[in-house]
């Protein structure tokens, strides 16, 4: 028998409160944010001969080029450390980000069975291939760790900042998922947009070059990208021996928390109409 | 007075239904915009046609109710079953739901062909809304219910169809919420899955969950359902206890179409290089074509298929498929069903294969019956329930000699059989 106790009351209709979040459904489904995440760790390298190894090959090779092109060939400043090391710590965070956003962006497309016949907190679809890119990034960041012993690098106590960075990008990426998979649901444009997008912001982030390259009066161009402050932040605290620059983080702070929430509620104002338009 | 589990209160959808609802494209839309501002907001609203999936809909379903919701095809019973499960909303109205939601609108959700079953069951569970620890609990059950344990750990893409139904069908079964809401999913599986499927449904109602229905299916609508609903172009047609009279008048909607008892080619339709199929038709015992589509219980007919053999083909196949009045295949019969030496000799030219409706097998009520014309196992020329014409006729009286054998009896069929009753 059911117990017929529970409280349990729920009206549907065509318009909600602009803040109308379900947050009791939210802790409901949670689990099935994890499986979603789940879900997409194992298939991502289902039926691949490398495995997860993939998830390490494409930063470091990556790392490879940058260092013959940008170090050897066009003798690019890196703060005064070795190139590889100063790049690697850069497209770790990348890596993820790229990774992420492009998965997500495309997640409700890709998931339409799920959203034509299914009932779920649809923010959980562009938010699980955010959840599990961090595993890719654990895994990456083993090619680090070792590069660190190689150069005999040591984290300052600036690492304890690592968790926020990661949890940052984690929102950045999440935030702009939910915005162009949202739209993308509307107009597919979307797709073919992104990978260019997404190259252009490697350009304008921080992978490559310091930050110091730029003069001082036209930085601010460069924080107008919300990774900047983050993949420079994330390399100071885990190389040490770059000093940490706050303010730099503070912007992409403040401008991830926009953006996620923002994103959160556009994607909450359109998935009425992701069943029909899908 | 207990309050009802669902109240459903001026329910409307609308769809667009214009070319460019699915897709637009950025630009398309924004150099419209840009241009012209001012048709741009005005088009905005009624750019498209639009067509109303329900209007105006209420009702209220009390705690315990199995309500089948049955109406032809875009009368609005999905739409309805979506609102209600939360996968697209309402244009006008509100539903007040008072208790949790479980809707089973298609099986296998979000089953991935590269996860083995058994990380699936774990997956498709929780995108049912089921929690890891229920999962847990009912894992051996869903399991045992699908019936393939041997491979479990097998990716799903090397599963038959049939066993990826089974396996999804048995983790939504085992959903336990206070309303169920399924949509047509027993049309899937052979029938003996079907049974265990309408077992599992009847088990539900049964132990107190409301259970709202939709199928096409009326002998599952009369055996489950403790009330019906009709629905038709998005509005509620009728709405009673009474199952058995709301699934009498939805079959008279469905059929007053064309009852028909003969049927001719009008020379456009299956050609083929090998039969042309010219007309059908009923006849009795003596060669009287039937053309009311009546017939008595008592008498023999037959179903009379003329055709032109323009090229002459061992693999030629003709016969008829027998539906009752519930969709329900009753069977498929051929003139070459007996063994090689009693087949007729064909030759090019036209012939009239008169297949018999034999006498004292089916129960009373309206049938339909489809011709079958095909290159065995090749080719089909007319395909019963896909592009085959349909004649009806209706089987009243005569069931029996018998004085206690009157009127209708239970079951599909109603055959006289012969009984040997000795003193042992």
């Amino acid at each position: 028998m059911i117990e017929h106790a529970t409280n349990y009351k729920l009206v549907i209709r065509s318009k909600y409160g602009f803040l109308d979040i379900n947050w009791r459904e939210l802790k409901e489904y949670r689990e099935l944010l994890f499986f979603l995440a789940l879900r997409e760790i194992k298939i991502r390298y289902k039926q691949t001969i490398m495995g997860a190894s993939w998830a390490l090959l494409q930063p470091f090779f990556t790392m490879i080029v940058f260092t013959l092109i940008f170090s050897r060939l066009a003798q690019m400043p890196s703060d005064g450390i070795p190139y590889p090391i100063f790049s690697y710590s850069g497209l770790l965070l990348w890596t993820y980000f790229s990774n992420a956003l492009s998965q997500s962006s495309n997640s409700l497309v890709d998931n339409a069975p799920l959203l034509s016949k299914v009932y779920m907190p649809r923010i959980f679809i562009p938010t699980a291939p955010c959840i599990s890119g961090l595993v890719d990034y654990v895994v990456a960041m083993s090619i680090l760790v070792l590069m660190m012993v190689y150069y005999r690098f040591v984290p300052g106590i600036s690492i304890l900042l690592l968790p926020v960075i990661i949890l940052l990008a984690f929102l950045l990426a999440s935030g702009v998922g939910y915005w162009l998979s949202s739209i993308c649901v509307k107009y597919r444009d979307v797709k073919f947009i992104l990978p260019f997008f997404i190259q252009l912001l490697l350009f304008v982030s921080p992978v490559i070059y310091p930050v110091n390259i730029v003069g001082v009066n036209l930085r601010w161009l460069l924080y107008l990208n919300p990774m900047t402050g983050l993949i420079s932040a994330h390399r100071s605290c885990l190389l040490g021996q770059i000093p940490m620059d706050f303010v730099g983080l503070l912007i992409s702070a403040v401008t991830t928390l926009i953006i996620f929430l923002s994103g959160a509620l556009y994607l909450k104002h359109t998935e009425k109409y992701f069943a029909d338009l899908i | 007075m207990e309050e009802p589990i669902i109240e459903v209160k001026h329910l409307s959808k609308q769809y667009n239904i214009g070319m460019d609802t699915a897709y637009k494209t950025l630009s398309e839309s924004f150099t419209f915009a840009v241009r012209h501002p001012m048709k741009a907001l005005m088009d905005f609203r009624r750019r498209n046609e639009t067509f109303w999936a329900l209007k105006d809909v209420s009702f209220e379903v009390k705690r315990g109710e199995v309500i089948g919701i049955i109406g032809r095809n875009g009368a609005g019973k999905s739409t309805l079953l979506k609102i209600l499960s939360r996968i697209t909303y309402p244009t006008e109205g509100e539903i007040i739901l008072n208790g949790r939601v479980g809707s089973l609108l298609e099986v296998g959700t979000g089953f991935h062909p590269e996860l083995s079953g058994r990380e699936n069951i774990y997956f498709n569970g929780s995108i049912l809304g089921m929690k890891k620890r229920e999962i847990d609990e009912k894992f051996d059950e869903i399991v045992k219910f699908s019936g393939v344990e041997k491979f479990l750990d097998t990716p799903v893409k090397r599963y038959s169809s049939g066993m990826q139904v089974r396996l999804a069908f048995s983790v939504a079964a085992n959903l336990e919420p206070e309303i169920l809401v399924v949509d047509e999913v027993l049309a899937v599986g052979d029938s003996v899955f079907q049974k265990k499927c309408l077992g599992k449904m009847k088990a539900a109602s049964e132990s107190g969950r409301t259970v709202l229905f939709v199928s096409h299916n009326m002998n599952a609508v009369e055996n489950l359902c403790t009330r019906a609903m009709l629905l038709n172009n998005g509005n509620i047609i009728c709405n009673s206890y009474d199952t058995r009279e709301i699934i009498s008048k939805y079959l008279n909607i469905h059929d007053q179409s064309n009852k028909s008892s003969s049927w001719i080619n009008n020379g456009k339709e299956f050609l083929n290089p090998w039969f042309t199929l010219e007309k059908i038709y009923f006849t009795d015992e003596f060669g009287n074509i039937v053309d009311d589509g009546h017939f008595n219980n008592k008498y023999n007919y037959y179903y009379n298929v003329h055709g032109n053999i323009r090229e002459l083909d061992p693999a030629l196949q003709v016969g008829y498929a027998l539906y009752d009045e519930d969709n329900n295949l009753l069977f498929w019969t051929n003139f070459n069903d007996d063994k090689e030496e009693n087949w007729p000799k064909l030759s090019k030219g036209k012939f009239c294969f008169s297949g018999l409706i034999p006498k004292r097998c089916l129960n009373e009520g309206l049938y339909r019956i489809e011709p079958m014309v095909s290159m065995y196992f090749s080719e089909w020329i007319i395909q019963p329930g896909v592009n085959a014409p349909m004649l009806y006729f209706e089987i009243t009286g005569g069931l029996s000699e018998s004085p206690y054998w009157l009127t209708r009896r239970p079951g599909i069929l109603a055959p006289l059989l012969k009984w040997n009753v000795k003193k042992v």
